[in-house]
């Protein structure tokens, strides 16, 4: 290469895991000071790809140079050490450990990865403070050395793993979908960071499958599908819908299509309920709303607001301190699963393979999971294969689930797919409400679109539809109302027409207006 | 160490201390009563403070280590053994052979902690089943060879068990040990002196060293310390041996400084009881240690109430069996354990294998 401004290059990298070609002979490059990003769906190999850049996997074949230096990259050390530094979706920082400890972790005593001679030498805290200080105001970034990382908000969290690599002065930043755990206003300051950084000579490589990010801040984008790059383009040259079917390999509506809501009778009335979590904290404290058939009710907010578990309380599954709930008239509250199944209740949880499937169990099986007991199903105590295999290839002809056989493991689907299946066993019942937690939590362009299609179908049909998301885009596009929770309330309830990306976003990170 | 456990631990010592000076005070004056009690109850903790740190350096590095009682009991009959090989068959005499049996004694703990954690770290074995494999082979091992090298016809021993070179001598700390009445405290045995300067250095190492941090990292989230450059594997095997090691010189102390003989199952569950002032310590040194000390109270209780059993008053009859006292320190195990030990916070990633 004769540019000289190329501070990395990945050509022909080929990786092979049992059964898939996560990347088929990738290039790569980035510029210095530019934010590359790297756009694609669940498994189209970003990750593998910046795996392979960290030293966390070695390539089959392929070589990096960084530098113009060809360079073997065999663990993170080695690549610590040519200044590349990551941010890693699931952050890489120890709870229990100060914002100090988690930074100095690894280069102790040296501002790289540091030689292993010496075990015993003495932490110098005070001096690694001062240089994270230092650092952090170098480049703007907000960060307490002697806090506790627990203790801290996500985005001040990937504020530390930014710090973190910079500390080990890292000149290329890969963020694996730094935004995936962020509020928008979070986000945003991600942003100003970023630019904050490439301003300052740091070249970053930004992955992510959100669309509208990409176009805001990123010099240029490279599409990734099915472990090979489909093409590298500039922000100004393209849009959100050249870049889906770019990222999808067709044409995708991104747009929920759907008429205005005719809203009926009262489904769901929840008055004042109160419920507490796991560590036995009062999580969800007050809360009263309604839904209407035929109408989606939009619950906006940052994850751990107790999202959670209203929805795990409304389904019969958390018990309920104080307040109660009616489904369809009846008063529900306290009553185990089944007969809130029974009066109406479709539910798909936010965790679709702890909660939502047994993934040992085939599809078919999957499938009745709901109403297996049924005289459709069972004869006395005897289960009906023939009719579970009738059923289950009905629905999955209906609901479009890409799977080899019904008798396939569940946890052999993607994630896609499995969703699919839930939704199937679901929706294909006679129901009167949908609880839907976070619908498409990590699933690709091509999934979301049918799960939102689905959800707009079921609220035509007159059901009334709960939506519980983290995504703002989500929330906005499908719902009718949206109802904000923080800290266990609901803040703010307004017309979906009427809502403001913005405001939204001022409610869910606990900001009231003032004016 | 938070302040409610540190008082339930002085609040225990007091009382068992209390007992015995309340039964003894007729023949002995308290101070002596209690400067012995306390004297006893340092020596008698020392297998419980070196177990527990055993635990300390194999639970934090990330690996659950329920195999200190059979590190402790293979390296209690081995040192024993090379101290009498030493002394009987190559006629070196007392030290030399006493200090071989505990070199001896604490390669064999790092030999036991190998087999641990090549089980538990490289074939990711359930770290239970691979300490309870520990236990059941120590105790299978030292029984067989016991028999057999002493015991059976055409043994090597012929039958007839040389008598063991003795035991480990104390040693006066200067100036300290000519307190009087007081001294006595300070005039220990070398194991203990070492297991009281080691919970010292443990606690130096944990908190305050490069390797400490790593360490900790690597039990709290391998993934995140492998991302910055660190071998989780080879922390965790490193910590292992360390832990290993130590309960060796634990069980050094059984056969080398308590008695000059080995017993089969002679370290009668003090493994477990150290796990048991670990979780209690809350996998701290220091407060394992204080932990570690209300067990070797209760037991101090049985050893000091045998000088003043024509003194127990009749409606304590059952204190003079020294069954029923002796099962004190068991009884504080399952108390602690069970009831007031409260919220403890094993490190997050304690027995699960890395996976890269």
């Amino acid at each position: 290469m004769t540019d000289n401004n190329i501070v990395l290059e990945a050509k022909g990298i080929t990786k092979k895991f049992p059964g898939v070609l996560a990347n088929d002979h990738v290039d790569f490059d980035l510029r210095k000071g530019e934010i590359h990003a790297l756009l694609g769906e669940n498994g189209a190999g970003k990750t593998t790809l910046v795996n392979v850049l960290y030293g966390l996997y070695h390539p089959d074949s392929g070589e990096v140079t960084v530098d113009g230096n060809q360079m073997q990259l065999n663990s993170s050390r080695d690549a610590i050490k040519h200044g590349i530094g990551m941010v890693h979706q699931h952050f890489m920082l120890i709870p229990v450990f100060t914002v100090t400890e988690n930074i100095m972790l690894g280069a102790e005593t040296d501002h790289r990865a540091a030689p292993n001679e010496m075990p015993l030498v003495k932490l110098d805290r005070k001096e690694v403070a001062q240089k994270v200080t230092n650092l952090s105001h170098q480049y703007g970034l907000d960060v307490d050395p002697l806090a506790t990382v627990g203790d801290l908000p996500v985005g001040v969290q990937q504020r530390v793993e930014i710090v973190k690599a910079l500390y080990r002065d890292a000149k290329i930043l890969i963020l694996d979908e730094p935004t995936a755990v962020l509020t928008p206003q979070e986000a945003e300051d991600l942003f100003r960071i970023m630019h904050e950084l490439t301003d300052k000579g740091v070249s970053i490589i930004f992955i992510t499958h959100k669309l509208k990010e990409v176009l805001a801040v990123a010099d240029r984008i490279t599409v990734m599908r099915g472990g090979r790059v489909v093409g590298t383009v500039a922000p100004t040259e393209t849009n959100e819908a050249k870049l889906a079917s770019m990222m999808v390999g067709r044409e995708v509506i991104l747009t929920v299509q759907k008429k205005p809501a005719q809203p009926a009778e009262e489904v769901l009335k929840v008055e004042d309920l109160h419920v507490r979590d796991v560590r036995g904290l009062e999580t969800v404290s007050g809360v009263s709303f309604n839904v209407r058939a035929g109408e989606v009710l939009g619950i906006a907010g940052v994850q751990g607001n107790g999202q959670t578990e209203l929805a795990e309380a409304l389904t019969g599954l958390r018990h309920i301190e104080s307040g109660h709930f009616t489904l369809a008239g009846k008063d529900l509250t306290g009553k185990p699963p089944r007969p809130i199944t029974e009066t109406g209740l479709a539910h798909i949880p936010e965790d679709r393979q702890r909660h939502g499937l047994v993934l040992s169990y085939t599809v078919a099986d999957n499938l009745v999971l709901c109403d297996y007991y049924q005289p459709r199903f069972s004869r006395g105590v005897v289960i009906q294969q023939n009719q579970v295999d009738v059923n289950a290839r009905k629905l999955i002809k209906e609901y479009d689930v890409r799977t080899p056989s019904p008798f396939v493991a569940a946890g052999k689907l993607s994630g896609g797919n499995q969703q699919k299946v839930i939704v199937a066993r679901e929706l294909s019942r006679p129901v009167k409400l949908v609880i839907a937690s976070q619908p498409t939590r990590g699933l690709d362009v091509g999934s979301i679109e049918y799960i939102h299609k689905e959800i707009v179908i079921m609220r035509d049909r007159g059901v009334g539809v709960l939506l519980i998301s983290a995504e703002l885009d989500e929330i906005m596009s499908l719902s009718d109302r949206i109802a904000v929770m923080y800290r266990g309330q609901i803040v703010a309830t307004v017309d979906a027409k009427k809502a403001s990306r913005e405001q939204l976003g001022l409610w869910m990170a606990g900001v009231h207006e003032t004016a | 160490m938070d302040w409610r456990r540190f008082g339930i631990i002085a609040l225990v010592i007091i009382i068992l201390f209390s007992a015995v000076v309340l039964i003894g005070k007729s023949q002995n004056s308290p101070i002596v009563i209690i400067t012995s009690m306390l004297a006893t109850t340092i020596a008698v903790a020392t297998p419980l403070t070196l177990g527990a740190l055993c635990g300390i350096y194999c639970e934090r590095a990330g690996v659950v280590n329920i195999g200190i009682e059979g590190m402790m009991l293979g390296a209690a009959f081995f040192g024993w053994l090379a101290s009498i090989y030493m002394n009987t068959l190559f006629h070196f005499s007392l030290m030399p052979s006493v200090i071989v049996g505990v070199i001896v004694a604490v390669l064999t703990g790092g030999l036991f902690a190998l087999l641990h954690a090549a089980l538990s770290i490289t074939f990711k074995v359930d770290q239970i089943i691979s300490g309870t494999v520990i236990n059941i082979l120590a105790i299978g091992i030292t029984g067989f060879l016991n028999r057999q090298m002493f015991f059976g016809s055409g043994s090597v021993f012929g039958g007839n068990v040389p008598s063991a070179p003795g035991v480990l001598p104390s040693i006066r700390i200067p100036l300290l040990a000519d307190i009087p009445t007081f001294g006595r405290m300070f005039d220990q045995q070398p194991i203990t002196i070492a297991a009281l300067v080691l919970v010292f250095v443990t606690h130096y190492v944990m908190f305050y060293t490069r390797w400490g941090l790593r360490t900790r990292a690597v039990g709290e989230h391998p993934r995140a310390a492998d991302t910055v450059g660190i071998n989780v594997i080879r922390m965790r095997y490193a910590n292992v041996l360390i832990g290993g090691c130590l309960a060796g010189l634990g069980g050094a102390y059984f056969t080398l400084q308590s008695v000059p003989s080995f017993q089969p199952l002679m370290t009668n569950g003090r493994g477990f009881i150290a796990l048991a002032a670990m979780i209690f310590g809350n996998w701290s040194p220091i407060g394992a240690w204080l932990a570690a000390l209300v067990f070797g109270a209760a037991q101090a209780l049985q050893i000091n109430l045998q000088f003043f059993r024509e003194l127990i008053p009749p409606q304590l009859a059952f204190l003079q069996n020294a069954y029923v006292v002796g099962l004190a320190p068991y009884i504080l195990t399952m108390l602690i354990l069970t009831g007031i030990v409260g919220k403890t916070i094993p490190p997050a990633a304690d027995g699960i294998p890395y996976e890269k």
